[in-house]
């Protein structure tokens, strides 16, 4: 992968954009702007749970409204082991990995029984339950939410302590969770997922039973977005219920749809414009006309219609049109 | 008398009021080729469907190579050996030809919970495509998108996929629709040609391809069965001109 540089302008758009992202805590000192980094570090909290998102959305053509759901999961799980004075990010990690992974193969058992509409709409009403399940959860905050005073305690070489350490943390999860998906979508599993996304009838008339291999990838997006939840409760330091509602989820499908579904960098990207947007869109509201400030939701939404009508295949799409030559899509 | 590789004993299938499938009864044997023809909603693609496993019947036994599989899925009966082509052309559009036949040969290999290594740099999947492309004329269509090729191309691969499940029994349906009358002549000889590999059971609404390629006819109307013979036999039967070949024959 980085044995050569990529032949495409989109391609090296990529590569400029993750080197960036390793020098970032650099930039961010050089022009002192802390608060940079914390935008940042959330920026790609969030795309992480995007391309876990994209993993089944994009390349397998499961829709879910729930995705949030692996967020809260994944930041419980970190959340719940504080409030009894459990540190150690050893079992945060693997009770992340363990819960995230029963949770969607629970639900996505049931789920991928169904298609289309009616998979949005039950992997909507599983998020839901599990938010109000937590919301009454008296003990741990409900939804006030519960404040975690430690991050997760690993060793030295691996320390989360301090905002530079968690950002490369956060850094080192997402280049980790695009190597793993783009390994995955081109090995013989991958195949078989963007096939039945196509086509299903006729993957299954091809051998694959579908149904078992869209629960497996399921499960691997889920535990990816129960990590980015993980990250999550470590950044805020404060979790509540509120962090795995549906309108989270949607936010997510709007990433993944800005930046491009079924390509790799596509949820990256779209987190980056998103988070960009959400944060100083307002303030060039406030630039324009004082009382304006509130109303930054309008040019927003506005936005993201016309990028979904016009910019087809998100900000990606558009990348990919300064390709000289026409290269095979991802999918 | 050799035993039939496939057996279909008192299928049924309605749709509402509809009877599509009518206490249907037939046996395939191996190694050559068997015709279904029938007027158009006679119920044969719905037959097909029972075959493969996409539709469940209502009541009746299919049997394949002496075990029931009425109950078995649409996957692992195509696992077992009976594979399909579909009657509207039914390929992955935006993959290239060659990752088409390899998804094939890839679910001719039984499972594919094989997430790491890249199947594009796979030599033993690249060759076994490359020779199933090879077989049917399209090697060197091999790197174009399935979208980008022509219809009649398009039905050639599809028979290259289905061939890559190295099917004990091939179900085409309606092989031809849609063909030029070249590529019909192309398809027929190399349908022909197949015959020593493979049993087949041919759809087709092309009754010189029906003539020229099948050893068994059954005729289909309305549901059922109403007679099975060779191809001869089937032309002399004056039920069958009447019920199909149409006023003109009888």
């Amino acid at each position: 992968m980085m044995a050569r540089l990529p032949s495409s302008t989109s391609g090296r758009c990529y590569c400029l954009l993750l080197v960036l992202l390793a020098v970032a805590p650099w930039i961010v000192r050089w022009t002192d702007q802390p608060f940079l980094l914390d935008l940042l570090s959330r920026g790609l909290i969030l795309a992480i749970a995007a391309t876990s998102l994209n993993l089944i959305m994009g390349f397998g053509g499961m829709v879910s409204l729930g995705h949030a759901a692996f967020i809260g999961i994944g930041a419980y799980c970190v959340g719940i082991p504080a409030y009894y004075d459990l540190y150690n990010g050893w079992l945060h990690l693997g009770l992340t990995v363990v819960v995230s992974a029963a949770f969607a193969l629970l639900t996505g058992a049931v789920s991928l029984r169904t298609k289309g509409v009616y998979f949005i709409m039950i992997t909507l009403a599983f998020s839901q339950m599990i938010y109000f399940t937590f919301v009454s959860l008296e003990e741990y905050g409900g939804d006030d939410g519960l404040v975690i005073y430690l991050r997760s305690e690993f060793p030295d070489f691996l320390t989360m302590q301090g905002p530079i350490a968690l950002y490369y943390w956060i850094f080192a999860v997402l280049l980790l969770t695009l190597f793993l998906v783009h390994r995955l979508i081109h090995s013989h599993f991958g195949r078989v997922i963007v096939g039945a996304k196509h086509n299903e009838l006729r993957m299954q008339s091809l051998g694959f039973d579908t149904y078992r291999y869209r629960l497996t990838c399921y499960v691997i997006s889920g535990v990816i977005c129960g990590l980015a939840g993980l990250l999550l409760g470590n950044f805020t330091g404060f979790i509540s219920p509120e962090m795995m509602s549906w309108i989270r989820s949607g936010e997510l499908i709007f990433m993944v749809v800005m930046g491009g579904s079924g390509f790799l960098f596509g949820p990256l990207v779209g987190t980056g414009a998103f988070v960009f947007l959400e944060q100083y869109l307002p303030e060039f509201m406030k630039f324009l006309n004082p009382s304006w400030l509130e109303y930054w939701h309008l040019p927003f939404g506005l936005l993201l219609v016309l990028l979904v009508l016009f910019g087809k295949g998100g900000i990606h799409g558009m990348l990919s049109k300064l390709d000289s030559r026409t290269r095979q899509s991802d999918q | 008398m050799t035993k039939p590789l496939l057996r279909i004993c008192g299928l049924c299938k309605s749709f509402g009021g509809i009877v599509a499938t009518d206490h249907v009864e037939l046996d395939i044997l191996p190694g050559i080729i068997h015709a279904i023809i029938g007027p158009n909603g006679a119920g044969k693609t719905t037959l097909i469907a029972q075959i493969s496993g996409a539709l469940k019947p209502d009541t009746g036994q299919i049997e394949f190579n002496g075990h029931d599989i009425t109950s078995l899925s649409a996957p692992r009966r195509a696992r077992l050996g009976l594979a399909r082509s579909f009657q509207v052309t039914s390929v992955f559009l935006p993959m290239t030809v060659l990752e088409n036949v390899m998804l094939a040969v890839q679910g001719a290999d039984g499972h594919s919970y094989r997430f790491w290594r890249p199947v594009h740099k796979d030599p033993e999947m690249l060759d076994k495509g490359m020779a199933y492309l090879q077989q049917v004329g399209l090697a060197g269509r091999a790197r174009h998108t399935a979208a980008a090729i022509s219809h009649g191309e398009q039905r050639q691969l599809e028979i290259a996929m289905a061939l890559a499940m190295k099917p004990r029994l091939l179900l085409l349906d309606e092989p031809m629709a849609g063909m030029g009358l070249e590529e019909s002549a192309r398809m027929i000889g190399f349908l022909a040609k197949l015959r020593e590999q493979t049993t087949i059971l041919l759809i087709e609404h092309d009754m010189d391809a029906v003539f020229t390629l099948a050893n068994t006819l059954s005729v289909l109307v309305h549901g059922s069965v109403i007679a099975t013979d060779t191809v001869k036999n089937i032309r002399a039967n004056p039920e069958v001109q009447r019920a199909y070949l149409g006023e003109g024959h009888a």
